[in-house]
C-alpha cells in the first residue's frame, strides 16, 4: 500500500477527511521550506502538496505566480526540490508529499530520470497542471514504474467522457478544480460543488480532493462534507507573504491548525 | 511539380512528437467548443464567404506581389518578389487571422475578445475587429512593451480597447499570453481569445494557419502569372510563425520550392542574447504546445532578445518544429545588424519601409540571392510595413525626434 494510500485509509477508518495544504518550494526562500513543511504537519496536513517553481504558471492567480517568482529568484530548481524533499524524508516518513507543477522542467530532467530521482527521495504523488490525461501516457507510466501516483485535475466542464478517461490513468486521489478559474479565484460556489460529486464518483473510487478559492475554516468545513480531501493553497501562501521569516511558520501554524478544526467539524 | 502528401495536424493537434493539448484540464470545455465551432465554420460555405467578402473589402486583399528589380540587381542575382503583406489594413498580415477568429467569435455568440501583444500589431488588429463588429476588447500587453511600443498603446485605445499591463515574469509577450489564458479560463462563458500566432493548444496552431493560409494561395496564382512559374525559395521571418506558415503551407507539397524561416539571432546566436528558438532551443512544453523552447537547464523559459519585439518570443510554432525535424523546411539566423542593413536598403532602393520583423527575412533574401543565377526567384513575406518602428530604428541610428 503506498503512502497516500495508507493516509486515506487511516482517516477513513477514523471517519475523517484529509487535509492538503500547498506551499510553493523556495518560496520565499529554500532555507524556510523545511520548516514550513513540518509546521504543516503539526497543524495536521495529511498530505503536502510541493509546487514546483515554474517561469510560466499558466494555471496560477497572482499569489502563486509571486511565490513562484520569489522561489525563483532565489535559485530553486526541480532539482533542489528533490532535495528538500530527500531531507523531510529524514525525520517525517509518513506525511505524503505530492509535486504540483508544470510539464517543462520535468521534460527538461527526462520523465525517467526524474521518476527515479523522486521516487528514491521518497516523493508519493505528481501533479503536472499541463499534463492532461491525452498527453500523459507516458508521464503516467514512468510514475507507475517507479512506484508513484499520477493525480490528474477534474474539472466543472470535464464531460463525463473525460472522467472516465482520468478515472482509466489516476491512482491515488484526483483532484476536483472547484471552479472555472486559476488558482486563488474567489467565486467559490459549494453547493455547485457538491452537485459534481456524483458525476465523479460514478467513474472512481478513488479518493476525491477539492481544491481552488477555499479560504477558510467555514469553507473547508462545508467542502470536508460531502470531499474526501480539501487542498488550500492560495490562502497559506498569503499568509506566507504577509509574516516575515520569522513569524511564517508560527503564522501558517495557526492558520492551518484552524482550517484543520473545519474539516475535523465534519467528523461524527 | 512533383508533389508529397502531407496532412497535419492529427485529430489530437500533434505535428508528428509536437503540438497537442498541453493545458489543465479546466481549459478543455472551452478548446473543445472552440474545436467544434470551427468545424461547423469550416463545413459552412457563408462563412467561407463572409471571411473572404470582408478581406477583399476590409482588408483590401488581395495583396499584390512586387518585383524588387533595383535591390536585386544591386546584389546581382536570384530575383527577388515581394509579397506585400504590408498593405493590409491595419499594415500586417496580423489580421487576416482576426478576421477569421472574430467572425468564429460572432458565430459563436461571444461579446467580449481578448487578446496577448507584443509590439501591439496582434493587438492593434484584434482592437481594429473588435470594433468592427462591435466586441468588447481586453488587450494583454507586458509592462515592458507597454513602455516601448506607446504609439500602438494608444492605437489600441482609439479603437475602443482596453490595454492592461501585465507585471508578472519577464513582464513580455510571453507572460501576456499566460495572462490572456488566465482571464480566457475565467470568463470562458462570454469571452473568445483570438491567439495572435500559429501556437498554443490545438486548435489554434491549426486555425491560425488556417487563416493565414490566403497568403500562399494567392502567391501560387500570382507568381505564374507574373514570372510564368512558382518561385525556387519562399522566405519569410518566425517569430511564433504565422506569417511563415500563411505562405510556406500552399507550398509545403511542392517539394522544388524551398522553405526558409528566418529567426531572429538578436546580437548573434553564440552570444546568447537572441529569439531564435528553432536554432538554438531544445524541445519542451510552453503556452500548451510541444515545441522547440529557449530553456535553461532546469527547464525555465528564459528572456529572449530581438530588435524587432515582434520576433522576441521564446518558442515557435509546432509546426515548424515538424517542418525542420522532417526537413521540408529550413530556418536561419539573422542578427539585429543584418536585418537594420536590410530595413535600410529597401527603404533607399525600392521606396517601401519594411517591419523589422520583415527585414530579418529580407536580409537573409539579400545573402542568399547573390549566391544564385540571376534567373533564380526569390519570394519574400513582406508581413508588415515599418512604420511602427519609426523609434527603435532611429535610436538604433542615434537619432532623436
Ligand atoms: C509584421 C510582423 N511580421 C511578423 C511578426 C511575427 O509573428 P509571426 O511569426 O506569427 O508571423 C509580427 C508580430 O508581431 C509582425 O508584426
Amino acid at each position: 500500500m503506498s503512502r497516500i494510500q495508507q493516509t486515506f485509509a487511516r482517516l477513513d477508518g477514523q471517519g475523517r477527511k484529509a487535509l492538503i495544504p500547498f506551499i510553493t518550494a523556495g518560496d520565499p526562500d529554500a532555507a524556510l521550506t523545511l520548516p514550513l513543511m513540518h509546521a504543516l504537519v503539526e497543524a495536521g496536513a495529511d498530505v503536502i502538496e510541493l509546487g514546483v517553481p515554474f517561469s510560466d504558471p499558466m494555471a496560477d492567480g497572482p499569489t502563486i505566480q509571486r511565490a513562484s517568482e520569489r522561489a525563483l529568484a532565489k535559485g530553486m530548481t526541480l532539482r533542489k526540490v528533490l532535495q528538500l524533499v530527500g531531507e523531510f524524508r529524514k525525520t517525517d516518513a509518513t506525511t505524503p508529499v505530492v509535486l504540483m507543477g508544470y510539464a517543462n522542467p520535468i521534460e527538461a530532467m527526462g520523465l525517467e530520470k526524474f521518476a527515479q530521482a523522486a521516487s528514491t527521495v521518497g516523493v508519493d504523488g505528481v501533479l503536472v497542471v499541463d499534463y492532461p490525461p491525452e498527453e500523459a501516457a507516458k508521464f503516467g507510466a514512468a510514475m507507475q514504474a517507479c512506484g508513484m501516483d499520477p493525480i490528474f485535475l477534474i474539472a466543472p466542464t470535464s464531460t463525463v467522457e473525460r472522467i472516465a478517461q482520468v478515472a482509466k490513468i489516476a491512482s491515488g486521489y484526483v483532484y476536483y478544480v472547484s471552479l472555472a478559474g486559476v488558482t486563488g479565484s474567489g467565486a467559490l460556489n459549494v453547493d455547485a460543488v457538491a452537485e459534481r460529486l456524483p458525476a465523479i464518483r460514478a467513474q472512481t473510487g478513488l479518493p476525491v480532493g477539492v481544491g481552488f478559492g477555499i479560504r477558510d475554516a467555514a469553507t473547508a468545513a462545508r467542502i470536508a462534507a460531502f470531499a474526501d480531501a480539501v487542498v488550500v493553497g492560495s490562502r497559506i501562501i498569503e499568509e506566507i507573504e504577509k509574516s516575515t521569516v520569522e513569524t511564517a511558520c508560527a503564522n501558517v501554524r495557526t492558520l492551518v491548525a484552524e482550517i484543520r478544526r473545519g474539516v475535523d467539524e465534519v467528523k461524527k | 511539380m512533383s508533389t508529397i502528401p502531407y496532412d497535419f495536424p492529427d485529430a489530437h493537434g500533434h505535428f508528428g512528437p509536437y503540438g497537442g493539448v498541453f493545458v489543465a484540464e479546466t481549459l478543455f470545455g472551452a478548446l473543445d467548443e472552440l474545436k467544434a465551432a470551427y468545424a461547423a465554420a469550416q463545413a459552412d460555405p457563408a462563412f467561407r464567404a463572409e471571411y473572404e467578402y470582408e478581406l477583399k473589402h476590409f482588408v483590401g486583399r488581395p495583396s499584390p506581389i512586387y518585383h524588387a528589380k533595383r535591390w536585386s540587381e544591386l546584389l546581382g542575382g536570384a530575383q527577388i518578389y515581394l509579397k506585400r503583406e504590408d498593405l493590409n489594413h491595419t499594415g500586417a498580415h496580423k489580421v487576416n487571422n482576426c478576421i477569421g477568429q472574430a467572425l468564429l467569435a460572432k458565430r459563436m455568440g461571444k461579446p467580449r475578445v481578448i487578446a496577448e501583444t507584443g509590439a501591439g500589431q496582434h493587438g492593434v488588429a484584434t482592437a481594429t475587429v473588435a470594433a468592427r463588429y462591435g466586441f468588447e476588447c481586453v488587450v494583454y500587453m507586458g509592462s515592458e512593451d507597454v513602455r516601448r511600443q506607446a504609439a500602438n498603446v494608444y492605437r489600441m485605445k482609439l479603437l475602443g480597447a482596453k490595454v492592461v499591463p501585465v507585471e508578472s515574469g519577464s513582464k513580455t509577450l510571453k507572460d501576456a499570453l499566460n495572462e490572456a489564458m488566465r482571464d480566457w479560463v475565467t470568463n470562458i462563458h462570454n469571452t473568445f481569445y483570438i491567439i495572435g500566432t500559429v501556437a498554443g493548444p490545438h486548435p489554434y496552431p491549426m486555425l491560425v494557419r488556417d487563416f493565414q493560409k490566403i497568403i500562399g494561395e494567392e502567391c501560387l496564382e500570382q507568381m505564374p502569372e507574373m514570372t510564368g512559374r512558382q518561385p525556387d525559395a519562399v522566405i519569410a521571418a518566425v517569430g511564433g510563425g504565422s506569417n511563415a506558415m500563411g505562405i510556406f503551407y500552399p507550398y509545403i507539397n511542392q517539394e522544388n520550392v524551398r522553405l526558409i524561416g528566418v529567426e531572429a539571432a538578436g546580437d548573434g546566436v553564440d552570444t546568447g542574447r537572441h529569439a531564435a528558438s528553432l536554432t538554438a532551443g531544445v524541445p519542451g512544453v510552453l503556452h500548451g504546445n510541444r515545441t522547440y523552447l529557449l530553456q535553461d537547464e532546469d527547464g525555465q523559459i528564459i528572456e529572449t532578445h530581438s530588435v524587432s519585439a515582434g520576433l522576441d518570443y521564446p518558442g515557435v510554432g509546432p509546426e515548424h518544429a515538424w517542418l525542420k525535424d522532417i526537413g521540408r523546411a529550413e530556418y536561419q539566423p539573422i542578427r539585429d545588424d543584418e536585418a537594420l542593413k536590410a530595413f535600410h536598403d529597401l527603404c533607399r532602393l525600392e521606396g517601401i519601409i519594411p517591419a523589422l520583423e520583415s527585414s530579418h527575412a529580407l536580409a537573409y533574401a539579400a545573402k542568399l540571392a547573390p549566391t544564385l543565377p540571376k534567373d533564380k526567384i526569390l519570394l519574400v513575406n513582406l508581413s508588415g510595413r515599418g512604420d511602427k518602428d519609426m523609434h527603435t530604428v532611429a535610436e538604433k541610428s542615434g537619432i532623436q525626434f
